[in-house]
């Protein structure tokens, strides 16, 4: 009887570089799915086309930027941030769908690392958000939008990823604690789109009421946004003068890093309690 | 053989807000080495429940369970390398391949990648999904994914096997073919143990069959031993006029000497059959020369709801949709 048996080649017990061969096959599976599902990631970017064009040709002219500059350069930066924040959604959603398909059984069944599930979730999804910026960043430049230099939008770049990151991990949380995919996009929905708009995404904060700008100027998106027209010479007009104005790239490591701080740990507890 | 699984009054209660439900009440099971078990059930019995332990995806609240002598709780891992699961829950990817399904759970098994790509294409061949192997699994049928399942339950080659269900939704057919697949790997020695809702599967299938109701283990034998306890093959016969029921209640209690129970509004009686046909045949010539008009009469061999009526005094609690396979036997 036991010769029958293959003996797996190393042992099971979680060697990091077990973890990590683990993790990039479940990444490796995660990008799969997106040539077999084309729609999910051509309507991720045609929302965020339309969001370019609706508020570059129809909003923008009626919206002045305090300072000066043009409107589309002001709005590129803003739509990067909004996009890698709704990013948080395409992880839930894939999330909560291998629960409720039995995937996760599946994996939670074989002998592999028991982290791999989430960072090959983590990690898929920053590099398909990178895939959707780099479309997103051909369509502004197609419409007019410019930068500083390489370098800076590669900084730029790198700071969206990170972004990402985080809003994956969240991704992570929310995606085990809904029962269904469309629970999923409810929650989604109501929760990022105020985040989202409540922002100096596609106005000037001074044109928000002060109690309301508060939030705003903090709000993560806001930082995000400031710190990449900040990197990228797109124009970012002053406001209050607290640090989540003068230092906006600072202000948005640091929100990332209490992001995963906070939704990390939960995300692995829910995970492994997932067997209670 | 020494036991390959052992099971010693688990207990599992899900708590809801306002009820609970003691999904397991004192589990025991024990499947020596290179036997077949069938756990038999309606739903809500606790056959998942206790797969669900066993294969370490979820822990008891009571009770202890070794597989391979391993702690089903303290050493998760070590029984991951020795099980295969396949069923209801644990599932395939619907948007890769068959072959990319199986080499990337045999990569996760911790095969080498040439070595997980020699074993998916044997399988596929084994489970006659070769041509299908290159396919998106999305495009198969209901019996080709039951089919991928069993194999990536098997890509470790793995000395226990739990099917969870392996055949339920699956049309009559492709049933038929999944057995023949489970049988085959018996013959290759592999210990397994399968839960069912039907005892024409169980009996199919298994060495010994062990009944469960209401998260208990309420009787346990072979196939043979089970039906004899319920009484065996059963007639069923409806009569026409309803005013003669009480006669004929009376002549099927001397004819077969068995307790016959009485449907009112269908007018069907039945009784345990002991001498099969032959029982039939004398049932037939007695009911014609008293002159009984019968609509339709059966001999039909014990369904899951026999078995629970004899063994716990009340009738599986199941909707009745989930009814065992229609029994093609019937006279």
């Amino acid at each position: 009887m036991t010769a029958r048996s293959t003996s797996p080649a190393t042992s099971a017990s979680d060697g990091l570089s077990a973890a990590i061969t683990d993790g990039l096959l479940v990444g490796w599976r995660n990008l799969k799915r997106i040539p077999r599902i084309p729609e999910l990631a051509i309507f991720a970017i045609l929302q965020s086309i339309m969001f370019v064009l609706l508020f570059a040709f129809v909003f923008g002219g009626a919206i002045p930027i305090p300072g000066g500059g043009d409107y589309k350069d002001f709005l590129m930066p803003g739509i990067f941030a909004q996009t890698i924040v709704f990013a948080a959604a395409t992880t839930a959603i894939g999330m909560t769908d291998d629960v409720n398909k039995g995937i996760i059984d599946r994996f939670r069944s074989l002998p592999m690392s028991r982290s791999a599930v989430i960072t090959g979730r983590t990690f898929s999804d920053v590099i398909y958000n990178a895939g959707i910026l780099v479309v997103l960043m051909v369509t502004g430049f197609v419409i007019g939008w410019r930068v500083d230099s390489i370098p800076a939008l590669a900084a730029g770049f790198l700071l969206l990823l990170f972004f990402a990151y985080g809003m994956a991990w969240l991704g992570v949380w929310l995606g085990l604690n809904v029962p269904t995919v469309e629970v999923a996009q409810q929650v989604i929905f109501t929760v990022l789109f105020p985040i989202t708009f409540i922002s100096n995404v596609f106005v000037p904060l001074q044109t928000l009421p002060s109690w309301l700008q508060v939030f705003a100027e903090w709000n993560p998106t806001s930082t995000l946004t400031a710190a990449l027209r900040e990197l990228w010479g797109n124009p970012n007009p002053a406001t209050s003068g607290s640090l989540a104005t003068t230092q906006p790239l600072l202000v948005t490591i640091v929100w990332v890093v209490v992001i995963i701080a906070i939704f990390g740990p939960l995300g692995v507890r829910r995970y492994r309690s997932m067997s209670r | 053989m020494p036991d390959l699984i052992t099971a010693d009054g688990l207990v599992k209660v899900y708590r809801g807000r306002k009820t609970s439900v003691r999904a397991l009440d004192g589990l025991d099971l024990s499947v020596p080495e290179g036997t077949v078990l069938g756990l038999l059930g309606p739903n809500g019995a606790g056959k998942t429940t206790a797969v669900r332990i066993l294969a370490t995806l979820l822990k008891p609240d009571g009770g202890r369970a070794t597989i391979a002598g391993h702690d089903v709780v303290r050493e998760p891992d070590a029984i991951r390398r020795v099980l295969g699961l396949s069923g209801q829950y644990a599932a395939v990817d619907e948007n890769l391949t068959g072959n990319e399904n199986l080499w990337l759970f045999g990569r996760l098994y911790r095969l080498s990648s040439p070595e997980a790509h020699r074993r998916a294409t044997e399988l596929l061949a084994q489970f006659d999904l070769t041509e299908a192997g290159d396919r998106v699994v999305k495009t198969y049928s209901g019996g080709m994914r039951r089919r991928l399942d069993l194999a990536s339950a098997l890509i470790g080659r793995p000395r226990l096997l739990i099917l969870d269900e392996p055949t339920t939704g699956l049309d009559p057919r492709s049933r038929l073919g999944m057995w023949d697949v489970i049988r085959g790997l018996v013959r290759e020695g592999v210990t397994l143990l399968l839960t069912t809702q039907y005892l024409e599967e169980a009996d199919e299938l298994a060495d010994t069959i062990a009944v469960v109701d209401r998260g208990r283990i309420i009787a346990r034998g072979t196939a043979d031993e089970l039906k004899s306890q319920v009484g065996g093959e059963r007639i069923e016969i409806v009569v026409r006029d309803r005013t003669v029921i009480e006669r004929a209640r009376e002549m099927l209690a001397k004819d077969c000497g068995g307790d016959v129970t009485l449907d009112e509004h269908t007018r069907k009686l039945t009784v345990p059959a002991h001498g099969g046909a032959q029982t039939l045949v004398q049932v037939v010539r007695d009911f014609d020369e008293a002159g009984i008009h019968i609509d339709d009469i059966a001999l039909r061999r014990p369904t899951l709801d026999d078995v629970f009526l004899e063994l716990t005094g009340h009738a599986s609690e199941d909707d009745p949709g989930a009814e065992a396979p229609a029994d093609g036997r019937a006279a």
